[in-house]
């Protein structure tokens, strides 16, 4: 199972290691990464393999979801399906 | 690897946009929990309910947890409790009430469906007993939800249950006056009800359903009013094409929870009703959809075309997104339900003989509507028939859900809370359609029936 993890907020220092730490923390694979910043806008959305995921999916989501306010970035972690069934016919 | 502006929209749509699952729904029947002994078959439907239900909530839970959607609502539809009481032998309705409303406790659902009757040709044994039992049942139950098929378009109207239901949506609204009169807002009044409906507050589990079955309805009035905000100024031909390819994106994400749901839970998938459910959130409006449009406020004449497209195009979006669609499909217009329709109907712009034009076009009928405390159970049942000859004849379902508000008049307001939102009570024709309504009596089937 594939999840999409997406950042977007006010770029800062340590985005990028923070989420990348936590999922090799929790032994999430990162399988492809996009970002691109927009007038100041950090956007990066990760693609990630929680297949083997050392902790229970809710809560590796909670985890990096936590980490929103402290890095002043919205942070969604979202199963790809929803995607995929929303914009593939 | 899926288009980052793809990944954003759902998000945006989500997070700013009140898109959600509004409910997903477990119609059981409860055919198989007949008794002759009343308590035994209330102990059967006890045992059905809660062993059926089990982990509907926690399912909805884990869904909603995994893929980032809302699911606002678990519920549970049942077999119209009318046809289980007709095998009991004087058993009291009100028990049957008390048993779903501890049964729906028990699993955690928001609302339970079904207890109904359907007597839209004539009255069976159990019907007129569980009908003159639905006020008493409201007032004493939270979670339990009651519906009448008084009419349809095979049947035609029985006006003997129509005069019925004056009384008992009056009833339903006095014994629960100290509550805002919500005993009525759990209380619809069809014409050509659907069996496999999961809204609340007229949802029941059809006889020609399985015996258990997942049905899920969508929602999304911000999604489609931000995506005609984003196009500006475009003629009705691509307002048309916006509303269908929006209602698309959003009944996919419903038939990705209801298929996910139905796996889980080991229960058949049924239908994905494609509805505009609006709630009083501040742009989830079907009323601001309108005026999107280029109304100046929901009412105004335009109205009802610009609901009849919104409509059309939502079901022609939906309904390739969907291996089954069912239910009630379309727009709904529940007054208090709606921020746009309840600022429309406090400036005077929206009345109640336009939203009686507008149920000819949407998906259901006279929907959260609060009237004066002194409205008389004969306009109530000339309100009822009304609606019911729309749906008759336009083989579509029309429902009436009025609140009487006991004690207060136009110009004060009723507070249900929460999704039910907060009502204006409307000004009303208050010329008496007593005689019309006493000859009871059945109008007949129309000639639209005759289609064989």
């Amino acid at each position: 199972m594939r999840a999409v993890i997406t950042v977007v907020g006010k770029d800062c220092v340590g985005i990028l290691a923070e989420v990348s730490n936590a999922c090799a923390r929790n032994n999430v694979n990162i399988s492809e990464v996009s970002q691109s910043i927009l007038q100041d806008m950090f956007c990066m959305i990760m693609m990630a393999d929680i297949s083997k995921c050392a902790i229970p999916f809710a809560e590796f989501k909670a985890q990096l979801e936590s980490k929103s306010e402290q890095l002043g970035l919205s942070i969604h972690v979202m199963h790809e399906d929803i995607f995929n069934s929303m914009h593939r016919i | 690897m899926i288009n980052t502006k793809d990944i954003l929209e759902t998000i945006t749509m989500i997070q700013d946009e009140h898109l959600d699952i509004r409910t997903t729904t477990m119609g059981i029947s409860l055919l198989d929990c007949c008794d002759s002994d009343a308590d035994r078959a209330c102990e059967k439907i006890y045992e059905k309910i809660t062993r059926s239900a089990e982990n509907l909530v926690k399912v909805g839970c884990d869904i909603e947890n995994e893929y980032g959607i809302p699911i606002i609502n678990k519920r549970i539809s049942v077999t119209p409790i009318s046809m289980i009481l007709a095998s009991t032998r004087g058993g009291d309705p009100i028990k049957f009430a008390k048993t779903l409303e501890r049964a729906a406790s028990t699993v955690g659902v928001n609302f339970i469906g079904g207890y109904s009757a359907l007597v839209q040709k004539g009255f069976a044994a159990g019907d007129e007993a569980l009908i003159r039992s639905i006020p008493e049942a409201l007032s004493v139950t939270d979670h339990v939800c009651s519906s009448v098929n008084i009419g349809s378009t095979k049947a035609g109207i029985n006006m003997d249950a129509v005069r019925m239901m004056g009384k008992v949506v009056r009833e339903a609204a006095e014994l629960t006056a100290d509550r805002h009169c919500i005993g009525a807002a759990k209380l619809v009044v069809f014409c050509n009800a659907p069996e496999d409906n999961p809204f609340m507050a007229g949802a029941f589990h059809g006889v020609g359903e399985a015996d258990r079955i997942i049905n899920v309805g969508v929602s999304g009035p911000g999604v489609v009013r931000a995506a005609l905000e984003k196009a500006g100024n475009c003629n009705i031909t691509e307002i048309a094409d916006i509303i269908k390819k929006t209602a698309f994106k959003i009944t996919r994400m419903g038939q990705l929870v209801a298929n996910e749901a139905s796996r889980r839970l080991g229960v058949d998938f049924g239908i994905v009703d494609l509805s505009l459910a609006p709630t009083p959130a501040v742009g989830d409006s079907v009323a601001h959809i309108l005026e999107e449009m280029g109304l100046e406020c929901c009412g105004g004449y335009g109205t009802t075309a610009a609901l009849a497209l919104l409509n059309d195009a939502v079901k022609k979006g939906g309904v390739m997104a969907s291996s089954h669609v069912g239910g009630l499909s379309g727009a709904f217009i529940p007054v208090s339900e709606d921020a746009g329709m309840i600022s429309a109907t406090k400036c005077g712009c929206l009345t109640l003989e336009k939203l009686e034009a507008m149920t000819a076009v949407c998906s259901v009928g006279l929907d959260m509507i609060v009237v004066p405390g002194d409205t008389s159970s004969d306009i109530i049942s000339a309100m009822i028939a009304d609606e019911a000859a729309i749906g008759m004849v336009n083989s579509k379902t029309t429902a009436v859900r009025v609140i009487p508000a006991i004690g207060k008049n136009v110009g004060d307001e009723l507070e249900f809370g929460g999704l039910l939102g907060s009502g204006p009570v409307m000004n009303i024709n208050k010329y008496s359609p007593a005689k019309f309504i006493a000859r009871g009596g059945r109008i007949p089937a129309p000639l639209q029936s005759l289609k064989n």
